[in-house]
């Protein structure tokens, strides 16, 4: 039987509900784990846990859109973040910030057309004494310079490529 | 993967076994627990500098099937990043001092709120739960004490600043926007799932667990009458040797600015973005919850920085990290975002400048939460210092 991408978010919100419940304080953790595993929180993803929290699906779409690490519009594989607090301006983060615009050949809060990076800003990410620094995901970077930006994101390439490669070796 | 971490001083928390702390506490009473904390006069380490023996008590005393320890690890004041080293290095302390909150007040559900950035800490931390309960200092009767049953969970921010607020924490917690509650009701007694709560900051919490293994006394030979003990401090900015440092609450600015290398500022930023700007001619001041209160940020600004540009910058952050539900600070925080823009751009008359201040200054009453309250500090202290700075500039390419 062909399975959908939506039979797939049901399935994996059911499965999500079994580990964390189906009260209203499960809300937070399932949406990580859908944001992780789809980059995005959809429609679709937002309505089936509501049904299964017994909540409106307003209620799921006002927490996504209050919390900067949850999305409804897709996002990219890597999502990059760069600190702007001022102890990353006074290391320079403006001309990391400037590279990574000019490598990735998009602007802050936009997306590559590959569906690869997503270059946004955060606030302080607690590594001011070692600034500039920036995520990619969850991994953190520090004292990064212009010219190790090109290494940051050929190592996510890189990265990418071998779980792809995976992939079709399981398949 | 569990970043570097710059110590640039030998900290306390290396030399205090957490499991010599938890001996001690199921050793003695809950109240001769709380008497202790009392005792030391510990105050919270986040910042607001509440005090946590008054926090226990209240949890304690407040009636509820269940009561809960909340560690509040949602590390997000700009500049401040000891929480981060006390996570990565003193885990262990961090766990005993919930473990012995829970004993005090009778809680038997502990919930580390981990900022969604510091997502890195968490497998580090999850092995550390792991190995206190095989070795049976979470779980079941814990140190093999009939009816302590006590353990702890890690939950997730997802970048939110307003969470490090404790009712927004409990709100996102319970699967809400993380908007702070009107208080009263105190989370000590209608907190998370309208359970008695205690939510004590990471440093804190380590501080406790500290004071219950070596004793309230020990911990009073430092710091001041109102502010006693150690403190951690992050430094950063235009110094020296940038890091963590620890130091007696009490040390007035020009004695710490010494110690890191950064005797030149013109400025210190005194608790993050929230705090103030304190300039060279105060540094005699002292740090302490009576005098320039602080979480631990130190942002220090040398002879050569645009004070506007950091008012700016931490005006930008309070726009973005509002939550958007009181108009004070919603609005607010926007008008005075544009008035550093017309200061920068020299398009600013003193008139409008006062008005701005005036604004500042209401946000700082109406505002419904410490963040819109605290919002126009930052603004307000560089006006008030570095007038000749920001009046009449003739406009910059920015």
């Amino acid at each position: 039987m062909l399975v959908t991408e939506s039979d797939k978010i049901r399935e994996d919100i059911r499965k999500l509900t079994e580990t964390y419940g189906r009260d209203r304080s499960a809300l937070m953790p399932i949406l990580q784990e859908v944001q992780k595993k789809y980059c995005r929180i959809s429609d679709i993803a937002m309505q089936e846990i509501a049904d299964l929290l017994s909540i409106h699906p307003v209620e799921v779409y006002g927490v996504v859109s209050f919390y900067s690490f949850l999305d409804d519009k897709p996002k990219g594989r890597f999502i990059i973040r760069l600190c702007r607090t001022i102890s990353c301006t006074m290391q320079g983060k403006a001309r990391v910030a400037k590279q990574l615009e000019n490598d990735l050949g998009v602007l802050f809060g936009q997306t590559t057309a590959d569906g690869l990076f997503t270059l946004e800003w955060a606030n302080c990410l607690g590594m001011c004494d070692q600034g500039p620094a920036l995520l990619v995901n969850d991994q953190v970077f520090t004292q990064v310079t212009p010219d190790k930006v090109h290494d940051i994101i050929e190592g996510c390439r890189r990265s990418f490529a071998q779980h792809v490669s995976q992939k079709r070796e399981e398949h | 993967m569990i970043s570097s971490v710059d110590k640039t001083c030998p900290l306390t928390f290396a030399s205090v076994d957490p499991d010599a702390a938890l001996k001690a506490v199921v050793g003695k009473k809950r109240s001769e627990v709380l008497a202790e904390v009392a005792a030391s006069g510990l105050k919270g380490r986040g910042g607001a500098g509440f005090p946590t023996s008054v926090k226990w008590n209240l949890a304690a005393a407040a009636r509820g099937q269940e009561k809960f320890v909340i560690c509040n690890a949602d590390e997000g004041e700009p500049g401040t990043f000891k929480d981060r080293v006390i996570l990565s290095d003193y885990a262990d302390l961090v766990c005993a001092g919930m473990t012995a909150a829970a004993y005090a007040i009778g809680a038997t559900r502990g919930i580390i709120y981990l900022r969604g950035e510091y997502t890195y800490l968490r497998p580090h931390l999850e092995d550390v739960l792991a190995r206190r309960r095989g070795r049976s200092l979470l779980g079941p009767k814990i140190l093999g004490k009939d009816g302590f049953d006590f353990d702890i969970e890690i939950r997730m921010g997802a970048g939110a600043y307003v969470c490090g607020e404790e009712t927004a924490l409990i709100e996102s917690l319970e699967g809400n926007r993380g908007e702070p509650r009107n208080r009263p009701p105190f989370p000590v007694d209608t907190g998370f799932m309208s359970r008695p709560t205690a939510v004590n900051n990471v440093e804190t919490l380590a501080w406790a667990a500290c004071i219950l293994a070596n004793g309230a006394e020990w911990f009073k030979k430092h710091g001041t009458e109102k502010s006693t003990g150690l403190k951690l401090f992050s430094v950063s900015g235009d110094v020296e040797r940038p890091g963590v440092y620890e130091f007696p609450l009490g040390i007035t600015i020009a004695e710490l600015l010494r110690h890191v290398g950064g005797e030149n500022a013109k400025a210190a930023q005194i608790g993050g973005a929230s705090g103030h700007c304190v300039p060279a001619s105060q540094f005699e001041r002292t740090i302490a919850f009576e005098d320039v209160p602080t979480g631990g940020s130190v942002i220090v600004f040398g002879p050569d920085r645009d004070m506007l540009e950091v008012a700016e910058n931490f005006l930008e952050f309070f726009v973005e990290e509002s939550c958007g539900q009181c108009t004070p600070c919603r609005e607010g925080s926007r008008k005075l975002l544009e008035g550093v823009k017309m200061l920068r751009k020299g398009t600013c008359s003193m008139k409008y400048l006062r008005e701005l201040c005036g604004l500042g200054q209401t946000m700082q009453l109406a505002s419904k939460c410490g963040l819109g309250q605290s919002a126009p500090n930052a603004l307000l202290s560089i006006v008030e210092h570095f007038k000749d700075d920001i009046l009449g500039r003739t406009p910059q390419a920015v």
